[in-house]
């Protein structure tokens, strides 16, 4: 039988095998935040083993919680940084350069095709959509992955979801990963790989396929995978250059981790998005989800525009399309984080920066904050927030409120009507 | 090896989250010990009382896709710095059932008939459970009431606990 990506990479990648139902897997990057990883350095130093497996493999960022909001959180920044610096970590990225993660480690190339990529940080998945095997991992695994280079993982068994037909108007990438979580459930993928193939991926642009697989892990998937193809190398191709002769040549190198014909799969599930409408969360579980005409008119005290999820160039370019020469509900607090200072820049080129603030909407600096309720953005008990990120879970943005996910376009119609609403109601 | 006996609490509910575990406000903390009193602090669980209920338990008896979401190993650790080593669900989440075991830790996934036996027979009453790791069983006891259950761990988590967790077994195997 064929071989699926996530089987490929694990044989290309295969250090030891403890037991029959265990894979250590040799480690391409390693990456690092402030929250997660300053334990896993105290543990290190406590052992008298502050080291790092390769320097040049560590991509260290401070991201959650930036500026630093009070001396436990600057503590944290503190632990990092010193550890980056003495360990010579070139490629980290602190105030003034910093952006959430799963967007600035993209960003600056380091996800690529066949790569094996861990992080403390359950959207590590998201780097997934280079056709890299990126997982989430806990402190220990991270740990063992800085001093060793090396992580355990089960089997790499695969579940194929195809996504075919086009996209309706006001209906993004966000709203087809809803769709599926809604579909295959919150542990639907649990212990298992997603591969997301068919037209509809194959026409999306990076940004998409990234949103489409950040919220992999939200039905429990290991990592969601996308094929690389030729919209992978274009996005790559200022990092590969020096590798390869021609973008041609990369795709064809990288085709060594596209999944065989004969493949064996799991689970093969279609999924057609023709007839998809915008999709918005109920409840406390990211697979509680509807169309957002059946959630329409629901009262909201906050709007947040950013994450890993939908805090992208693209993102920003959609809401304010549906921002442009209005203001936002007077009840409605709107806030939006550009990712990156690099999707910030261009922002602030294209006039979206402008467009958001006319609209009154706040622009705060790159940081997670607020998608976690730790800082710039937690809401106050009671209240409703319409937000873009990837968890509604029960007090995930404040204690005793209420997250409803959706795609930026629907987040920026809500924001204008002071309630849940249709991004087409807005269409110029 | 730890200590994998003790009280028992019952978690009547599937899906639960490590943001319900421990929320991520507590995330800023950099000692282990710091997280002790927010243990399920958020947890969506009628008549759940965190201080009363949590008070000298060791092992949580739960339903399905248990330590959902967050990636945070926080979440074993204000399980373990309240006692707690042991969490017996019908399924787990993969990143928070490899963080328990990594921890040298028991995340043990029982059929559905087997849980719904321990909470038909012992949910609401004081229960204890006996581990017996070597044998792969363990029993509950309430009272008379006795039940004995084999369970099934992989033979490399079964290697992490034995060795204390994954720092250690990597520590010894990988240079």
């Amino acid at each position: 039988m064929g071989k699926t990506i996530a089987e490929k990479i694990f044989e290309s990648h295969l250090v030891d095998r403890p037991t029959a139902d265990t894979f250590v897997l040799r480690l391409d990057a390693v990456f690092c935040h402030e929250i997660t990883t300053p334990i896993a350095i105290n543990d290190l130093i406590a052992r008298g083993k502050d080291r790092v497996f390769d320097p040049a493999r560590i991509k260290a960022v401070i991201d959650h919680v930036t500026p630093a909001k009070d001396g436990k959180t600057a503590t944290q920044g503190k632990i990092l940084r010193e550890w980056a610096r003495r360990h010579g970590i070139q490629d980290f990225f602190d105030i003034g350069a910093n952006g959430v993660c799963h967007a600035l480690f993209p960003e600056k190339g380091f996800a690529r095709p066949g790569y094996t990529i861990i992080m403390g940080d359950s959207h590590t998945c998201t780097h997934g959509a280079f056709g890299a095997f990126a997982a989430g991992v806990g402190t220990t695994d991270l740990e063992v992955g800085i001093l060793k280079g090396v992580c355990a993982f089960r089997s790499p068994a695969t579940i194929k979801i195809t996504v075919n037909g086009a996209m309706p108007a006001g209906v993004y990438a966000k709203d087809v990963i809803l769709s599926i979580i809604g579909r295959i459930g919150v542990n639907g993928a649990t212990d298992k790989v997603i591969e997301f193939h068919g037209p509809a991926v194959g026409a999306m642009s990076m940004d998409e396929r990234m949103t489409l697989c950040n919220m992999a892990v939200e039905a429990g998937a290991t990592c969601g995978i996308c094929p690389p193809d030729m919209t992978t190398v274009d996005y790559l191709w200022p990092f590969i250059k020096a590798e390869f002769v021609s973008p041609q040549a990369a795709l064809a190198a990288y085709g060594r981790f596209l999944p065989d014909a004969d493949a064996g799969y799991e689970r093969i599930i279609t999924h057609d998005i023709s007839d998809l409408a915008p999709q918005v969360t109920f409840g406390f579980k990211p697979d509680q989800v509807k169309p957002v005409a059946e959630m329409a008119g629901t009262p909201l005290d906050q709007v947040y525009i950013g994450s890993c999820t939908n805090g992208r160039l693209e993102d920003l370019r959609v809401a304010a399309q549906v921002l442009r020469g209005r203001r936002i509900h007077p009840k409605v607090r709107g806030i939006v984080s550009p990712a990156t200072p690099l999707i910030y820049s261009q922002a602030l080129e294209e006039g979206i920066i402008a467009t958001f603030m006319q609209a009154g909407f706040c622009v705060t600096n790159p940081t997670c904050g607020a998608c976690l309720g730790m800082s710039n953005g937690v809401l106050a008990e009671g209240e409703v927030c319409a937000a873009t990120t990837n968890r509604n879970f029960n007090g995930r943005m404040g204690k005793g409120a209420m997250v409803h996910l959706m795609s930026p376009a629907t987040a920026a119609a809500s924001a204008l009507a002071g309630s849940i609403a249709n991004s087409e109601l807005y269409k110029e | 090896m730890k200590a994998f006996n003790g009280p028992v609490l019952f978690l009547d509910r599937s899906d639960i989250n490590t943001d319900e575990i421990i929320p991520a406000r507590y995330l800023t903390e950099i000692s282990k010990e710091a997280l002790r009193p927010h243990l399920l602090e958020d947890l969506s669980l009628e008549e759940f009382d965190p201080r009363a209920d949590i008070a000298g338990k060791r092992v949580i008896v739960t339903r399905s896709n248990f330590g959902c979401g967050s990636s945070r190993e926080h979440a074993p650790w204000a399980l373990e710095v309240n006692g707690i080593t042991v969490v017996i669900a019908r399924s787990f989440a993969r990143i928070f059932r490899q963080n328990m075991f990594n921890c040298g830790m028991l995340a043990i996934e029982l059929p559905e008939e087997s849980i719904e036996k321990l909470f038909s027979r012992f949910a609401g009453r004081p229960a204890e459970i006996a581990m017996d790791f070597q044998n792969s069983r363990l029993t509950v006891r309430s009272g008379e009431e006795e039940a004995v259950v084999p369970f099934v761990i992989s033979d490399f988590d079964r290697k992490l606990v034995e060795a204390g967790g994954w720092v250690d077994f990597a520590d010894t195997h990988y240079a």
